[in-house]
């Protein structure tokens, strides 16, 4: 039986369940439902989670094991020679044994006693039903190959009636416990409550897991090149060099990459920044309700527009504009039309990624405005103070704390930022200040070095992750920065 | 001639009570906050150096008609006044008055303390500083230590000026924004339940300042409490369901009012 079948059942005998448990709950004290000690429902999923969860565990469970069971199980009855051999040789033979195991559920039984003593027949006959092979099968592979098909046969078999039993002996296990005192909201809250913890680690420990294998890569790099080396230099010449050729070492310099992000980033910012709290301040401040209702969503359907279109905006209209007029504003001036904005610059990056964030700050900053108590706002107004007073000497310096965690959030988000980069500011690793032309960022570079045949432990790569840990430290500081701020913020009126 | 016996004292001073010039006078007032009518053609006249109670149940609009006097309720959306309301014979509502100007002159403490988040210092700075009424900084610490004297507010907080507002506790808060509101030299102030957050002994210092404000400043306070506007009035309005129902002497007012709804209202019969 399938797993998505057995799921099936299990819903069904959970349902099941649910019906039965709160039927004989009710039941038990002739229909009057309050001489229960939890509502009848409580009583149904009681019955319904221990038909169900138990069950589910030792599935993925089951799932799980029992693969790597058999193979162990098959790889040690595999001839001494073939023991003998590297990891991923034995490795190479067991993958084809597990091609052959499929291929040989595809032949009917009269087939599969002609090929078995004849392994070269095999491979063509396996060809004809779609399962290809890398090379000829030897004779124990075909051996190994009927012997897991058998196991995993077994195997399904003894899964199937466990956990269908399993579910059942629960579902029984609970119907019988029930009793009008049966306190079985408890137990019902106790088993959601743990659900929402394990839903959070989920989350929690992916980040840990993501973070460690960074880390780890990131060692392997600084076992290569000296961590001075990457954090302190000033060069970014990776040198690619073909896989096992060897030889030039390139260097790593994080500088240019550190600075050209900070620099775009600050760019974007300077453009993001005003625009976005004045609209924050129009819309909290002296918007009517109806001008606020269209304006602020169509405000917010910027955030929703995937950065690459901003990227083609910035590389086929924004980019060439500046170009365009720096060349014309040269024009007038020295009566020679060079352009001195290059179409790819840290102007251009950084005025697409400054729209792109407006609608971070106007709208994290119009939530903080708006979160300052009008009773503020009443006492300044009642003192005669006008409208722009008020704002600027009360209800600014009340939400400046929020703000400024808002602006670090969103810079955080500039920092991250890679497609806009990409095609407003272009990939050349430069250390130079000119806004005009072109530098990168750390998150373009590991996009760079990772796409490519390449191999995974040359320092080439593996640069990516001390570039990805460096990013994700900086990103950090300023989302825990920007939290403490917010924080701090909140219990001055709380 | 000055063997004058008692109560011709008092009767004359009654006299002087009743003839005593209104300062601001309400006629034909009306709001609406959108379709809802609010209050109908409230007529009262509030009279200078005088504290005038408003009291009724709630939403009876007493507070919608304190709030129409310095035109606070222009910060509603939707709000509409009607009828005509005058501050020493100026229309408050007529286009030649500056709202900030008004608001000025008549000052507004509310209901639940709202200090700045700045320093008690800045707390009362706050508003000469918008209209420019200090020359210099010794005139502002002047304006500053005069306005808590007032308030009764300075012997506490004299030592730590440069400190948060809102670290007060609740009845200096509200304290505070009375000399706030007392620092701007107001000819009117304004109270919205001022006490309603107080804990009994604020309550009594609040009430108490009051009554020392009365000599200076017109009070206009909204109360819940029937005790707080009878200890503290000399005028008292009653208000039921947007209308103005009675107007009077606060002692005529608790004893013998001239209304049947608001001899029940005062002996507790609703509200």
């Amino acid at each position: 039986m399938n797993t998505s079948l057995i799921l099936l059942i299990l819903a069904i005998i959970g349902v099941a369940g649910y019906v039965a448990g709160a039927r004989y709950a009710l039941a038990l004290v002739g229909g009057i439902s309050s001489k229960l000690h939890s509502r009848p429902g409580y009583y149904g999923s009681f019955v319904a989670v221990w038909a169900i969860l138990p069950a589910v565990v030792i599935l993925f469970v089951w799932l799980v094991a029992s693969p790597m069971y058999i193979s162990s199980s098959v790889r040690g009855a595999f001839p001494e020679e073939v023991k003998t051999q590297s990891q991923a040789e034995q490795g190479l033979s067991y993958g084809m044994i597990t091609s052959i195991a499929r291929g040989m559920n595809a032949l009917t039984g009269d087939e599969i006693a002609r090929i078995e003593n004849n392994p070269v027949e095999l491979r063509a006959a396996l060809g004809a039903k779609g399962v290809a092979l890398a090379g000829d099968p030897q004779p124990f592979m075909v051996k190994a190959a009927a012997k897991l098909n058998r196991m995993t046969f077994v195997s399904r078999i003894l899964m199937t009636i466990v956990v269908l039993g399993a579910s059942i002996g629960g579902g029984l296990f609970a119907y019988r416990q029930i009793a009008p005192r049966f306190r079985a909201r408890n137990r019902v809250e106790k088993v959601v409550l743990g659900s929402l913890v394990v839903a959070s680690s989920i989350a929690i420990l992916t980040t840990v897991g993501i973070v460690a294998s960074m880390l780890t890569e990131a060692a392997h790099f600084f076992t290569a090149i000296p961590a001075w080396e990457f954090f302190f230099g000033t060069v970014w010449d990776p040198r690619f060099a073909a896989a096992g050729s060897g030889g030039s070492e390139g260097q790593f310099g994080l500088i240019p990459l550190l600075l050209g992000t900070l620099y775009i980033g600050f760019v974007a910012m300077l453009f993001a920044v005003p625009i976005g709290l004045f609209s924050a301040i129009y819309m909290s401040e002296y918007a009517s309700p109806k001008v606020r209702a269209v304006a602020k969503p169509l405000l917010e359907v910027l955030a929703g527009i995937p950065t690459i279109v901003y990227g083609f905006f910035a590389l086929t209209t924004v980019g060439p504009f500046l170009r365009d007029i720096s060349s014309q504003l040269n024009g007038l001036v020295t009566g020679d039309y060079a352009n001195f904005i290059q179409a790819q610059s840290v102007l251009t990056a950084g005025f697409v990624m400054g729209i792109m964030l407006i609608p971070y700050v106007s709208s994290l900053s119009d939530d903080i405005i708006t979160a300052v108590p009008r009773a503020l706002r009443d006492g300044s107004l009642g003192l005669g103070a006008t409208r722009s007073e008020t704002i600027k000497k009360v209800v600014l310096p009340a939400a400046l704390p929020g703000i400024v965690g808002a602006l670090l959030m969103t810079a955080s988000r500039a920092v991250g930022e890679t497609m806009i980069v990409v095609l407003a500011a272009g990939v050349a690793a430069r250390l130079q200040i000119n806004p005009f032309e072109p530098m990168t960022t750390v998150t373009v570079k590991i996009v760079n070095q990772l796409t490519g045949d390449l191999e995974f432990t040359s320092p080439q790569t593996l640069v990516a992750f001390a570039l990805g840990i460096t990013l994700f430290a900086i990103t950090l500081c300023l989302n825990i920065y920007a939290l403490y701020i917010v924080r701090k913020y909140r219990e001055q009126y709380e | 001639m000055n063997m004058m016996s008692e109560s011709a004292v008092e009767k004359a001073l009654d006299q002087k009570m009743s003839d005593a010039s209104h300062k601001m006078i309400g006629k034909d007032v009306s709001v609406y906050y959108g379709e809802k009518r609010a209050l109908f053609d409230v007529n009262l006249n509030v009279r200078e150096n005088t504290v005038t109670a408003l009291i009724g149940p709630s939403g009876c609009g007493k507070s919608t008609f304190l709030r129409c006097l310095n035109r606070m309720n222009d910060t509603i959306e939707n709000c509409r006044v009607t009828g005509k309301i005058t501050l020493d014979e100026d229309d408050i509502y007529d286009n030649n008055i500056d709202v900030v100007e008004l608001r000025a002159r008549v000052g507004m403490v509310f209901q639940k303390p709202n200090p700045f988040p700045k320093t008690i210092y800045e707390n009362i700075s706050y508003g000469p500083r918008i209209h420019g009424l200090s020359k210099n900084k010794a005139d502002m610490d002047q304006i500053v230590e005069a306005s808590l004297q007032r308030a009764g507010l300075w012997g506490e907080v004299k030592d730590r000026l440069h400190e948060s507002g809102t670290g007060l506790s609740g009845g200096q808060q509200q304290r505070l924004c009375i000399a706030r509101a007392i620092a701007v030299s107001p000819e009117v102030i304004l109270m919205d339940e001022p006490c309603s957050a107080l804990d009994p002994i604020a309550t009594a210092k609040v009430e108490e300042l009051i009554h020392e404000l009365r000599a200076n400043y017109t009070i206009v306070i909204v109360t819940h409490s029937m005790q707080q506007a009878a200890r503290v009035s000399q005028r008292t309005a009653m208000f039921h369901l947007g209308q103005l129902v009675e107007e009077n002497d606060t002692d005529k007012m608790f004893t013998n009012p001239d209304d049947q709804r608001t001899q029940d209202y005062i002996m507790g019969r609703f509200g």
